[in-house]
Formats: structure tokens, C-alpha cells, sequence
């Protein structure tokens, strides 16, 4: 049954900061970058800041789970006359594309006008995001996990990533070739953090961090913020750029996920995934479309093994043959033809977490929007549907799917 | 692929840089801990296996608790090779497993493991618990190959 709001919202702005490697952001603050993300989202809109009346955040707006938000010292600093709505989606990263189903909520019920989704991050040497897990006595709930020395989340997904490869036969070289097939996606990408192309000899040699996780495996860390405003599609068709339209949207999870890799008590085949099945299955059944649909798939990639176990989570491929569909070359974007290779579905175009930048999700659904307005960079053609999901960790996870206007 | 890394013994991280904490749903496992009794959370309803310990059995939402003393023995269920102490940064070979706890169906522990070489670890691996003290009087199970 398709979705009650399917296709009632609209992403209509865009806007980032530079994107800066972990800690060279200072002396900017927080909200310096928060506020630039938003004003060139209003620019790109072509509306006032005066006009943004609602915050839909994501990681209980929690600037990567190391500063906050505020929306009352954003307002402040930003002079916004008044906000109507102001709500986030709880746990972390997961959420991200959640937020717009949330800032959709704060629309369709006409609580405001234009709802922006922000993320601003910065990680200063006191407040680094891959050891958040590690700092500080552990709590009860995870005395039962930090005592391993399980400290960060490249640990975490080693674990899960180990026990695909026991179950199906996955190989290190998958990972390594989602590693190359995104980084081949940023050599004309002017903002992006790795740009030079990488060599299977050069990704074997990455350090084994977290065996079988190499350095390279891991995304990026870095500083910047990135902003995306929703509205109604009256206000859309105003506009200075064509709608991204909203077609699906949904968060959550199932128990046999839960509190995930800070719990390890998934069952099989659970524990090997990416836990996106539920909300995978749910924005299919919304929209009545099927990964083959999909022109665009910008996968949250924190960690390789995750793009390959969504790719399974999805459907693009049967679970366990994410190894295989992923060394047939089907996740590459071939700039010759603006579309996929050999029958798959070109995944982070923009070069992800792993190669581009990693504002904890962000960047996926702004490229996602430029994929459906027909102005990306490694553009698809004539692409209509373009999927975005959010990270893999603790509930909620989500998903979206954006629709040419 | 390159090739495999020879990583030699398997260590178990040193018990004076770990703390734990507990709370009155955790304690009774900590405390058997102490006694060198592995145990799981059951419930004592209709004894379904959880673990962490949490107030209600989320299969029938009892918050009666059995505590049974379990044999001791577990099988790896996954398991990650790491190559530097987490507390200093120094190289140490350790090796994190997720263990299924044998007698407690469904619960499962995150240990350490050793006893053999980080190279010979693997899924399905039989284990026996290996009691490591830590910081202020508490006793972490650990496991070693059996």
C-alpha cells in the first residue's frame, strides 16, 4: 500500500561548508559551519532564513555524538523570527535519512513551512568520533561489551563482517573493490577529501587495523556541516531548483537488531547484515519499487562491509551474494555511458564516507538530490529514483527515496 | 589478496586497565563472577536466556530471574584480530570473541580469548571460561581454548 505522503514533500535546498580532514576546522565553531550549511541551503532554495520555521534532526542532534545542537542558539545566531517545529530522531547515524520522513511529519501536519535537516561536525582532539565507544568508565549495559577491548566502531563491524565471511565466503578483495569503486567517483570532485585513483596493491597494503578490516576500509574522518531543507510541493513548485521529491521514507529496525554490534546478541542471519531489512522492506512496500528501480544507490558507507551487507538488505543481490554481485563490477558508475555496469546499480557516485567526506550521512542525501535534479557530477542519466539510507548501527536505521520532479 | 598475517599468541588484555560498572540488573552476574561461577540471565518464568541483564524477560515480561550455574564452556561465534592495546596505543595482539554461552541458549558474552595463536582462532572454536581479575575486586570471564 503506497504511503500516505509519498510524494507530498520535496528536499528544495542544499548547502555544505568546505569539507575539512578531523580537527582542521578549527578555529571555526560548530555553529559557524551550522549556520553556513544553512544559509547556502536557504540561498540554493531561494528562500529567506527568515522563512525556516522547523529543525528535523537526526542522532538526538547530537553533533557526532560529541557536541549538541540547539535550536534555540541556532535561531539566535541565525535571526530566525520563530520555529513551529523542532523534533530529531533518536540513537545516532542511522537516522539520517529519517530525518526528512520526520521533517515530512512536521510539514504534512502544517506545523511549518520549510524544515531543515542540519549536521555540523567537528572532531578536535578531545572529542574524536572513532573512540567515542572507548572514552571514559563504561556504563552497566556496556560493561558486557568494553572490557574486550572492543573500543571502537571499526572493532564492532569487524565482528560482523567476519561472520559473513565465515557464513557465504565473502572476500577481503569485495571490500576492496567497494573502496576503489567509490574513490574512482572523486578524481573530478574538487570538495573531496581522497581524489587519487586506488591500486588493488594499494589497498592490500592499507594497515590491518581491525583484522579483517584494513585502514582503507574505514571511512574518512572529517569536519564540515551539510544542510537540506523539505517542504510541502506547493511551496517546492516556488522554488529555485527542480523538487527532489519524497517519494518514500522510513525509520526504525526490528528487535533481532536492536542495540546491534554495542549488544553482539543478534541471531543469524541477522548478526551477518546490515540490519536495514525492516525499513528496506518498508519503503519498497510505500512505494511499490524494488532495488532494480533504483537509477541511483547512495549506500552509507562508515565501513565497507556495510555497503555489500545493504546491498543485500536491499535486494540488489541475494543474501549472501553481496561478494560476488560486488566483484562483477555492478556497484561502478561508468562515466561513458552515465550509468551502471554490468547490469547493477551505480552506488555512491559522490564517493561516500570512505573517499569523499563524512558528515555522518549527510552527504549521501545531497547527492542523492542532485542525482534527481540532473546536476551531479557523475550524473546518471535521466535518473528518476535515487535511494539513500543511513548508517548501519543501534535503531533506528532509515531510508528514503527521492523521485525526479 | 596479500598474505595472511602471521600474528602469533593471543593475549588477554591486562585485567588493571579494565573497569566495569553494574546496577542492581547486572550485579547477581557480577557477583557470581567473583565466585568464579559463570552465569546467565533466565528468566525464571519461562526461562528464556538474556543477556546483558535487563529488568524484564522480553519474551513473556517477567522480572522473576534465575541465575544458574552454567558449565563454563562456550563456542566463537565471531572473533577480530587487534593488533594495539586500546589503553596506550602500544602493539598487543588480542583477539575479541563473541561467544554463545554454552547451557544459555540465545545469551552470548564478549570476551577475550587465548591459550592458542591469534592465527588459530575461529568460528565454532571450543571454549572454557578464564577468569581474569580487574579493577576494584571485580572478576571479567575470559576464555581459552579448550
Amino acid at each position: 500500500m503506497a504511503w500516505a505522503n509519498q510524494d507530498k514533500t520535496a528536499i528544495v535546498g542544499i548547502g555544505a561548508t568546505d569539507y575539512y580532514v578531523r580537527g582542521k576546522s578549527w578555529p571555526r565553531t560548530i555553529n559557524d559551519m551550522a549556520g553556513e550549511a544553512i544559509l547556502k541551503a536557504c540561498a540554493d532554495a531561494g528562500i529567506s532564513i527568515k522563512d525556516l520555521d522547523g529543525f528535523a534532526y537526526y542522532s538526538t542532534a547530537g553533533a557526532g555524538y560529541l557536541d549538541k545542537f540547539d535550536t534555540a542558539s541556532l535561531m539566535e545566531t541565525l535571526g530566525m523570527p520563530n520555529v513551529s517545529f523542532s523534533a530529531t530522531l533518536t540513537s545516532g547515524g542511522g537516522g539520517c535519512p529519517g530525518a526528512i520522513g520526520l521533517a515530512t511529519a512536521g510539514l504534512v501536519n502544517e506545523d511549518c513551512k520549510y524544515a531543515v535537516t542540519v549536521m555540523a561536525l567537528q572532531q578536535l582532539p578531545q572529542h574524536r568520533l572513532g573512540v567515542v565507544f572507548g572514552a571514559g568508565a563504561p556504563s552497566p549495559e556496556s560493561s558486557f561489551l568494553q572490557p574486550s577491548g572492543l573500543v571502537g566502531p571499526g572493532h564492532l563491524m569487524s565482528m560482523l563482517t567476519r561472520r559473513h565471511m565465515h557464513l557465504y565466503g565473502t572476500t577481503q578483495d569485495a571490500f576492496g573493490e567497494i573502496v576503489m569503486a567509490t574513490r574512482a567517483n572523486t578524481h573530478n570532485r574538487p570538495k573531496a577529501v581522497r581524489q587519487a585513483p586506488l591500486t588493488k596493491e594499494e589497498y592490500d597494503h592499507s594497515v590491518m587495523l581491525a583484522d579483517p578490516l584494513r585502514r582503507l576500509d574505514f571511512c574518512l574522518e572529517t569536519d564540515g556541516a551539510v544542510a537540506v531543507i523539505t517542504t510541502t510541493m506547493d511551496r517546492a513548485k516556488d522554488c529555485r531548483h527542480k523538487p527532489a521529491v519524497v517519494h518514500a521514507c522510513a525509520h526504525g529496525g526490528q528487535r533481532e537488531w536492536g542495540r546491534a554490534f554495542a549488544w553482539m546478541g543478534m541471531p543469524d542471519p541477522h548478526f551477518a547484515s546490515s540490519g536495514h531489512k525492516f525499513t528496506a522492506d518498508r519503503i519498497w512496500a510505500q512505494s511499490g519499487l524494488a532495488a532494480k528501480d533504483m537509477d541511483v544507490a547512495l549506500i552509507y558507507d562508515h565501513f565497507s562491509p556495510m555497503v555489500l551487507m545493504q546491498l543485500e538488505d536491499y535486494g540488489f543481490c541475494e543474501k549472501g551474494e553481496g561478494n560476488d554481485y560486488v566483484l562483477a563490477g555492478k556497484i561502478r558508475y561508468d562515466a561513458a555511458t552515465q550509468g551502471g555496469v554490468n547490469g547493477g546499480v551505480p552506488v555512491n557516485t559522490h564517493g561516500g564516507n570512505l573517499n569523499e567526506a563524512y558528515i555522518i550521512g549527510m552527504t549521501h542525501i545531497v547527492e542523492g538530490v542532485e542525482q534527481v535534479r540532473g546536476t551531479a557530477i557523475n550524473q546518471v542519466k535521466d535518473a528518476e529514483f535515487a535511494l539513500v539510507s543511513g548508517g548501519p548501527a543501534s535503531l533506528p536505521v532509515s531510508s528514503l527515496i527521492l523521485r525526479s520532479a | 589478496m596479500s598474505e595472511p598475517i602471521k600474528y602469533g599468541p593471543a593475549l588477554l588484555l591486562p585485567g588493571e586497565q579494565i573497569r566495569i560498572s553494574t546496577n542492581p540488573d547486572t550485579e547477581p552476574f557480577w557477583e557470581a563472577a567473583k565466585e568464579h561461577r559463570l552465569t546467565a540471565c533466565q528468566c525464571a518464568s519461562c526461562g528464556h536466556f538474556r543477556m546483558p541483564p535487563t529488568p524484564y524477560c522480553p519474551e513473556c515480561s517477567s522480572t522473576e530471574k534465575n541465575w544458574p550455574t552454567l558449565p563454563g564452556t562456550a563456542t566463537v561465534f565471531s572473533y577480530v584480530v587487534c593488533n594495539r592495546n586500546p589503553k596506550n596505543g602500544e602493539p598487543y595482539i588480542y583477539v575479541p570473541v563473541v561467544v554463545d554461552i554454552d547451557g544459555a541458549p540465545g545469551a552470548r558474552l564478549n570476551a577475550n580469548v587465548t591459550g592458542c595463536n591469534a592465527d588459530d582462532v575461529h568460528i565454532g572454536m571450543k571454549v572454557t571460561v578464564e577468569w581474569t581479575d580487574i579493577q576494584d575486586g571485580w572478576v571479567l570471564p575470559n576464555f581459552r581454548k579448550v
